[in-house]
C-alpha cells in the first residue's frame, strides 16, 4: 500500500516540530505534504498530522476540512480547478467549465474512471488579465478556448501515459 | 561572496555590481511572470539562450528574466534596453530575427511591435506606448528590469539603500515618523494609515512582536500582490524588516496564497540569498538587528486574506476572523502585538525612505497619497496592471491607459474594490482614484481590482455574482453574514430567472441594512455593497426584472429569447448549421424559425447571422411572435 509520507520526511517534520515554539503552525505544511505524497489525505493522515504536531485529531481535521486546497476525498493525478470568478466569467468561464466536463463525461467535483482528472471550481486564480483560466496542480493556464482544452488534455494524458 | 557585515561592504559590493555592468550594452528583457509563463514565456527563454549562443553574441549582450510587466494582453514582452524597445506577444520563432535584426543592426523588426487600434500608428519604444505613457511605475516599475531571484540586480537598483539608513541613521520613533509623514494609506482595501498602525504596534507593550505580509489576494480581479510578490520580492522583504525595525520585532511571516506558486518560488529564493548574504538573520550589516523570516503558504479560502482569520490560519486554525477590538496591533499573532500590511504597502516603504515624505506625499490628492496599483481587466482593450497617481481619474484609467471598450461597445459600468466595492455609472466617471472619493461615489478602492462591464453586462447578474461568491467564501461562523447574503443571494437569483416579485428592492435593503450593520468582520459588513451600489446607479435595470421580467442588457438567460424575424430571413442556413441543439428549422430558400421548447439560448444563432440581414433578435420582455406556419415558410 502507498504510504502516507516517507519515514524521513516524517522523521524531518517530527525534528522541527521539536524545534518551534508553535509547531502547530506547521498544520497545512503537513497536510499539504501529505496530499503531495499519497494524492489526498486520509484519516490516517489527519491522525498522523495530529500526532506529529501534537494536537487533537479534530483540530486537524478543523482545518483539513476549511481549505479547499487540502483534499480529504481522494482525487484524480490531475485536479484541475476551473476559475470561476468574475473575469473568467465575464469571458467565456461557464462554457469553458462546461466544455471540460463534455470532454472529460463528468461534473464538477468528479473523478474520470482512469483516476486522471478531477474538476473542482475555484476563486480567483488571480490570472485576470489571460481570462478565462484554469490551474492544473499548481500550473496555471490561460487565455483558453476549446481547443486550447483539448490540447491541455491531450498532453498530461500523454504525460501519464509515457 | 560572504555575509555582508556592514553598510560600507554593501555599498563596496554594489559598487563592484555596478562596475560590472556596461549601461550602454543591449539588455534582453523577458517578462516572466505567471500569466506570460502561461503563454510560452519559458520557451521564448530557451529560444533566447539557444540564438544568442548560435549567433555568437554572448559577449555583447545580456538576457534577463524578469517579473510582470503588467500588459499581461500582449504578452509574452521583450524589452531590450538601453533604448527600450518593445516587442510584444512575442514567439520563440521571432528571436532569431530579434538578434539578428535589432541586436546586431540596430533595425526594429516592426511586426512586433506595437499598433495603436485607433490611430494604426506603431510605436517603438515602452515609453511611447499609451498604456505605459499614462502611468507612473514607483513600484511596478523596477519588475521589469531586474530578475526577481538576483539579489545583484536588486542592488543595482538601489536596493537594501533604505534599510541600511534605517538600521543606522534613523531611531525606530523616526522610522514611523516618516511613513506618517508620507501618509501611506494600506493598500489592502481598507485605507488605514499605515504609520498610525505602526505606532500602535510599537507602543503596544511586549518583548515579542510579529511583522506579517498580507499576499492572500483573493478579491475577484485582482492580481496586482501577486506581481509584486512574483517580480521584487526584495523589495517586499526590504520594507517588512525596515516595518519590523521600527515597531520591534525579529520575525515575520509572508501569507501567500496557495494559488500563486511561484511568488512563494521567487521569494524563497529571495529569502535564501539575503540569508548567505547576512541580509537576514542575526546582526544585519553590523547593527544589531536580527530578523528572520518564514512564508506560510494558505491553502485556498479568500476569508484567509481578512487579518484575524489570516492570523488564525497562521496559528494552525482554521481560517476564521475573530471580532475586533482588540486588533492585531495589540493582540496578534498568539497574542503578541502584530503588525500586518498588504504586499503594495510593504512594496512602497523602502521607496519612502529612500525619497523621503515629502517625495512621497507630494504625489496624489489631499487624502490619498502616491500611486495605486489597479489590475485593468474585463470589457477593456489593454487588460494588465496599471500604477497611476492617486487622484487620476477613472475616465483616463479606462480609456487612456486601458484603450477603452473593445468592439462597438458602449461603456456602461466599472466595478471597484471587489467584492465589497461597488459599480460606477459613465456619469461618475470623473470620479478619482481616492480612499474617501471612491467610497463616497459608493464604491471602493478595495485592493486594487477595476473591472470595465459594457452594455451587453447586467447589473442584476453581476450584483447576484458578486454575492453568490461572497456566499460560497463566507465561514459561516456568524448568523448575519451566513444568512443574509444567502437570503439576498436567493432574492438576486430570482430576479435573473423572472421570477421576482413586487417589494423584493425594499426586502434587499432590508437585510442588506441587518448585514451591514451586524456581521462580525468586513466580509459581512461590506457584502451588500454591490447590490446597494447597483441599486443605486441602475435602480430601472431591478424595476425592469421585475415588473417587467425584461432583462435591459438581453443578458440574463430566463428572460430572453431568440427569434427569426421572418421578413429579414434569407434562408442561407447559417443559424441553422450553427445551432448545437437542433433547434432551428430551415430548408433551402425557406424562411427559418426557432423551435422555442428546444432552444438552449446560446447565442450561436445572433452570432451566425450574417450582419447583413441581421435577421435573429434578442426579445426580453415581450412574447415571442408566433412562427410562420410550415407552408408559408417559403421564400421568393
Ligand atoms: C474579507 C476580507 C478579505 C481581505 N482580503 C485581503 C487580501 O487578500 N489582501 C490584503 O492585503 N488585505 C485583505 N483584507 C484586508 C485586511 O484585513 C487588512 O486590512 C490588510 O491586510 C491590512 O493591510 P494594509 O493596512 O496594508 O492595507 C481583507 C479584508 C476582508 C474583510
Amino acid at each position: 500500500m502507498k504510504k502516507l509520507l516517507l519515514k524521513k520526511e516524517i522523521d524531518a517534520f517530527r525534528l522541527k516540530a521539536q524545534t518551534l515554539e508553535h509547531p502547530r503552525e506547521m498544520v497545512v505544511d503537513l497536510l499539504r505534504a501529505i496530499q503531495d505524497h499519497y494524492g489526498w489525505v486520509p484519516d490516517e493522515g489527519v491522525e498522523l498530522t495530529a500526532d506529529i504536531l501534537g494536537v487533537t485529531p479534530i483540530e486537524v481535521e478543523e482545518v483539513a476540512t476549511f481549505y479547499d486546497k487540502i483534499y480529504r476525498q481522494p482525487v484524480g493525478r490531475y485536479p484541475i480547478h476551473i476559475c470561476d470568478s468574475i473575469c473568467c466569467w465575464t469571458r467565456g468561464g461557464e462554457e469553458i467549465a462546461a466544455y471540460l466536463q463534455k470532454l472529460l463525461g463528468i461534473e464538477l467535483g468528479e473523478t474520470t474512471a482512469d483516476g486522471l482528472f478531477t474538476l473542482l471550481p475555484t476563486c480567483c486564480l488571480g490570472g485576470c488579465g489571460r481570462a478565462p483560466s484554469i490551474m492544473v496542480g499548481q500550473r496555471f493556464h490561460g487565455n483558453l478556448t476549446s481547443e486550447g482544452l483539448e490540447q491541455i488534455i491531450h498532453e498530461l494524458r500523454a504525460e501519464a501515459g509515457g | 561572496m560572504s555575509r555582508i557585515k556592514s553598510p560600507a561592504e554593501l555599498e563596496a559590493f554594489r559598487k563592484e555590481i555596478l562596475a560590472q555592468r556596461d549601461p550602454d550594452k543591449p539588455c534582453i528583457t523577458l517578462c516572466s511572470g505567471s500569466a506570460c509563463n502561461a503563454t510560452g514565456s519559458g520557451k521564448v527563454a530557451a529560444a533566447l539562450e539557444l540564438e544568442i549562443e548560435k549567433q555568437g553574441v554572448t559577449t555583447e549582450v545580456v538576457s534577463r528574466r524578469t517579473g510582470c510587466h503588467g500588459f499581461c494582453e500582449q504578452g509574452p514582452i521583450v524589452v531590450i534596453y538601453p533604448q527600450g524597445i518593445c516587442y510584444l506577444k512575442v514567439q520563440p520563432e521571432d528571436i532569431a530575427e530579434i538578434i539578428s535584426e535589432t541586436i546586431k543592426k540596430q533595425k526594429i523588426v516592426e511586426r512586433l511591435l506595437y499598433v495603436d487600434p485607433n490611430s494604426g500608428e506603431r510605436a517603438t519604444l515602452e515609453e511611447d506606448i499609451p498604456f505605459y505613457k499614462n502611468q507612473k511605475r514607483l513600484v511596478l516599475g523596477s519588475n521589469r528590469k531586474i530578475d526577481p531571484r538576483s539579489l545583484e540586480d536588486y542592488l543595482a537598483v538601489e536596493g537594501y539603500q533604505a534599510l541600511t539608513k534605517v538600521l543606522f541613521e534613523m531611531t525606530p520613533e523616526q522610522v514611523v515618523g516618516e511613513v506618517k509623514d508620507a501618509k501611506l494609506r494600506g493598500r489592502g482595501g481598507a485605507g488605514f494609515p499605515s504609520g498610525l498602525k505602526w505606532d500602535f504596534a510599537r507602543k503596544a507593550p511586549g518583548d515579542q512582536k510579529y511583522v506579517v505580509v498580507n499576499c492572500d489576494e483573493g478579491d475577484p480581479g485582482a492580481y496586482m500582490d501577486r506581481s509584486v510578490m512574483e517580480g521584487n520580492p526584495f523589495a517586499v522583504l526590504e520594507g517588512l524588516m525596515i516595518g519590523a525595525y521600527a515597531i520591534g520585532a525579529n520575525e515575520g511571516y509572508i501569507y501567500v496564497r496557495q494559488e500563486y506558486p511561484l511568488a512563494v518560488a521567487n521569494l524563497t529564493v529571495a529569502i535564501e540569498k539575503a540569508e548567505e548574504y547576512g541580509l537576514l538573520g542575526k546582526d544585519i550589516l553590523g547593527s544589531g538587528f536580527d530578523f528572520t523570516i518564514k512564508v506560510h503558504r494558505g491553502a485556498g479560502a479568500f476569508i484567509c486574506g481578512e487579518e484575524t482569520s489570516l492570523l488564525n490560519s497562521l496559528e494552525g486554525k482554521a481560517g476564521e476572523p475573530n471580532a475586533r477590538p482588540p486588533f492585531p496591533a495589540i493582540r496578534g499573532l498568539w497574542t503578541k502585538p502584530t503588525n500586518i500590511n498588504n504586499v503594495e504597502t510593504w512594496a512602497n516603504i523602502p521607496m519612502i525612505i529612500n525619497k523621503g515624505a515629502a517625495f512621497f506625499s507630494a504625489i496624489g490628492t489631499e487624502s490619498s497619497k502616491g500611486t495605486k496599483i489597479f489590475s485593468l481587466v474585463g470589457k477593456v482593450n489593454n487588460t494588465g496592471l496599471v500604477e497611476v497617481p492617486m487622484g487620476a481619474s477613472l475616465r483616463d484609467i479606462i480609456f487612456k491607459i486601458g484603450g477603452g471598450v473593445p468592439g462597438d461597445k458602449k461603456f456602461k459600468a466599472v466595478q471597484t474594490g471587489g467584492p465589497s466595492g461597488g459599480c460606477l455609472p459613465e456619469g461618475l466617471l470623473d470620479t478619482k482614484v481616492d480612499f474617501d472619493e471612491l467610497s463616497q461615489a459608493g464604491a471602493m478602492m478595495g485592493s486594487g481590482g477595476m473591472i470595465v462591464m459594457d452594455e451587453d453586462t447586467c447589473l442584476v447578474d453581476i450584483a447576484r455574482y458578486f454575492l453568490a461568491f461572497l456566499s460560497d467564501e463566507s465561514c459561516g461562523k456568524c448568523t448575519p453574514c451566513r444568512e443574509g447574503i444567502r437570503q439576498m443571494l436567493k432574492i438576486l437569483t430570482n430576479m435573473t430567472k423572472g421570477l421576482a416579485k413586487e417589494g423584493d428592492i425594499d426586502l434587499l435593503f432590508e437585510l442588506a441594512e441587518a448585514t451591514k450593520g451586524s456581521s462580525m468582520c468586513a466580509l459581512g459588513k461590506t457584502a451588500p455593497n454591490p447590490v446597494l451600489s447597483t441599486l443605486k446607479h441602475f435602480r430601472e435595470e431591478y424595476e425592469a426584472h421585475i415588473n417587467e421580467k425584461r432583462c435591459p442588457s438581453l443578458s440574463c438567460k430566463a428572460l430572453i429569447d431568440f427569434y427569426i424575424d421572418p421578413e429579414k430571413c434569407k434562408g442561407c442556413g447559417a443559424c441553422f448549421r450553427k445551432c448545437p441543439a437542433e433547434a432551428i428549422e430551415g430548408g433551402k430558400k425557406r424562411i427559418h424559425v426557432i423551435v422555442q421548447d428546444k432552444c438552449t439560448k446560446c447565442g450561436g444563432c445572433h452570432e451566425a447571422c450574417p450582419a447583413a440581414f441581421d435577421a435573429v433578435n434578442i426579445l426580453s420582455g415581450v412574447p415571442v411572435p408566433e412562427a410562420t406556419p410550415e407552408e408559408a415558410r417559403a421564400i421568393g
